[in-house]
């Protein structure tokens, strides 16, 4: 098979994409795909954990970047997540912080996380009402969707949370 | 301890082939992956951390309405082939089973709903694994199930949550949402359409992933694929669910396309293929269960397209999940010598398949000409 762009060069990369609805294929050679960004290599873009962990691997032993020593609670150091992929502990997330954040944005697109704001089973007021905010978007939501099962069990849920709230603020 | 055999059926209620588009979509799963404040994560935790774990998640399920009913199996107490049984009706994980080097983790267990099909891995890769599990093509339902335990368990532990990155993971693959939600799906047409491939790079290009039957790392056996989101932060739950849904609902359509165009082309080779697949089924002597997977396949895309009017996609479901290793020893009443497992599947296989009667069709019954 032949490059869709070039025509000359055999081509090496089928390229899938999902738009409105429609699904189309490009078939490009390597040359034409380097063009267009995209990495050719086996499992390029496929791994992006083991990807990210080799290069971090190579950045390690090239020098002093190794230095964030290990997490005082677990005792985790960058070698060791390097080679298992796994973090030790909650406190890992806060003591590798800067190691992690490119990793995060790798992996997932962002770091900022959006969904369930979690509710300490001995919760203060910020938590409360981090957690009225993010149910209210959900709320919204479940309206739009029309699920109104889930609007009216949302609704409930905003409704003690608030009333805990003013109870405790008296 | 509770006896996890009673009843046999016991956390198989996902085979009921009850859901939408059940012939396609055999099963949706919800999981979502928490770990408590102060412990080492899986591979780091230590005897005392795990013994503590253990000891809240116990204490935290007593006082939850799904988890209070329910029952809680410590793993490695159980005997091999009941661990074995739990992983073959996709109950635990492989890690939860047999850990890095072939044991259970110390102090694994699961904590399972009375009623509900909803269920937590305790001690695994991460503290808790609160999964759902039902048929068909379910995923909101699949979420609202382990949301609710989710909310339970997490009023009365204190799982370990940054503001900013969310729930916190072993792996960071897993961190903010935890949430990790996978469809069961069966795929015969587009793999013989050979258009499988486009559609699982698709499937790559819009952030899901697909694995095998079993979870990551797994062949794909029997044309069975499992779809599930690959990113878990930066999105809503809600926005995960919706956009797998989406995409899953095009792949169901795809797939019903290509078994349009392969009854529309090669109708006889169809048909032919099913009943052939079948007949092995109903009368082989001896099979694999590699063998099994493969044949059922053909028999389920013949019951989907009405070739075959019998066996029901339950039954269906059925011998797929009772012809696993573990299954026909717990069905034998022991250990079956190795040269007779294969006799031993074949011949289970042939009985539930004459229990539904002979699907034999009209137009078979014509004079035959001298």
């Amino acid at each position: 098979m032949q490059c869709d762009k070039c025509g000359k060069s055999p081509a090496v990369i089928h390229l899938t994409q999902i738009e409105n609805n429609e699904m189309s294929t490009f078939h490009l050679c390597e040359r034409c795909a380097a063009e267009k960004g995209l990495e050719t290599g086996a499992g390029a873009g496929t791994a992006p954990l083991t990807d990210f962990l080799a290069q971090m691997g190579k950045s390690l032993s090239a020098g002093p970047a190794a230095s964030a020593g290990a997490c005082e609670f677990c005792g985790l150091t960058l070698n060791d997540f390097k080679r298992t992929g796994r973090l030790g502990c909650p406190h890992c997330y806060s003591h590798f912080d800067h190691h992690l954040r490119g990793l995060l944005r790798k992996l997932h697109g962002g770091t900022q996380h959006v969904g369930k704001v979690y509710l300490p089973p001995d919760p203060r007021q910020a938590d409360r009402t981090a957690r009225v905010a993010s149910l209210r978007r959900s709320l919204g939501r479940a309206v739009e969707a029309e699920d109104f099962e889930r609007a009216a069990a949302i609704r409930d849920q905003i409704r003690r949370l608030e009333a805990a709230e003013s109870a405790q603020g008296r | 301890m509770e006896d996890v055999l009673t009843p046999p059926e016991r956390g198989l209620e996902w085979l009921d082939a009850d859901g939408p588009n059940s012939d396609i979509v055999l099963s949706t799963r919800v999981r979502l992956a928490r770990n408590l404040q102060g412990f080492r994560f899986g591979l780091r935790a230590g005897e005392a951390d795990r013994r503590s774990v253990l000891h809240l998640a116990r204490e935290a399920a007593e006082a939850t309405p799904l988890l209070r009913e329910g029952s809680t199996l410590s793993v490695p107490g159980l005997p091999d082939t009941t661990r074995q049984l739990l992983l073959e009706r996709h109950m635990v994980s492989r890690e939860l089973v047999e850990g890095a080097g072939g044991k259970p983790p110390s102090h694994a267990a699961l904590m399972i709903a009375r009623g509900e099909a909803v269920s937590t891995m305790v001690n695994e890769e991460d503290h808790l694994r609160i999964q759902a599990l039902v048929s068909g093509f379910r995923l909101r339902e699949a979420w609202a199930l382990a949301d609710r335990l989710d909310e339970e368990l997490g009023s009365q532990l204190p799982y370990a949550y940054h503001n900013e990155f969310g729930y916190l993971t072993s792996c960071p693959t897993n961190v903010g949402t935890g949430l990790r939600a996978s469809v069961l799906i069966h795929l015969p047409g587009l793999v013989l359409t050979q258009e499988i491939g486009k559609v699982l790079q698709g499937i790559a290009q819009v952030g899901l992933t697909f694995r095998g039957l079993y979870g990551e790392g797994s062949e794909v056996v029997g044309n069975f694929f499992q779809i599930s989101n690959q990113t878990t932060l930066g999105k809503t739950e809600e926005d995960l669910i919706d956009h797998l849904q989406r995409i899953v609902q095009q792949v169901v359509q795809y797939e019903t396309q290509a078994r349009g165009v392969l009854l529309r082309d090669a109708p006889t080779v169809l048909e032919d293929k099913v009943w052939r697949a079948y007949g092995l089924l109903r009368h082989a002597r001896s099979i694999s269960f590699q063998e099994v997977m493969n044949l059922l396949s053909g028999v389920r895309l013949g019951v989907g397209l009405k070739l075959l009017p019998k066996p029901s996609v339950y039954s269906l479901n059925r011998i797929m999940i009772f012809t696993q290793a573990a299954h026909l020893e717990q069905m034998a009443g022991g250990a079956l010598p190795e040269g007779e497992v294969d006799a031993y599947r074949a011949a289970f296989v042939r009985r539930l398949l004459a229990r539904e009667g002979d699907p034999s069709t009209e137009g078979d019954d014509g004079e035959i000409p001298r």
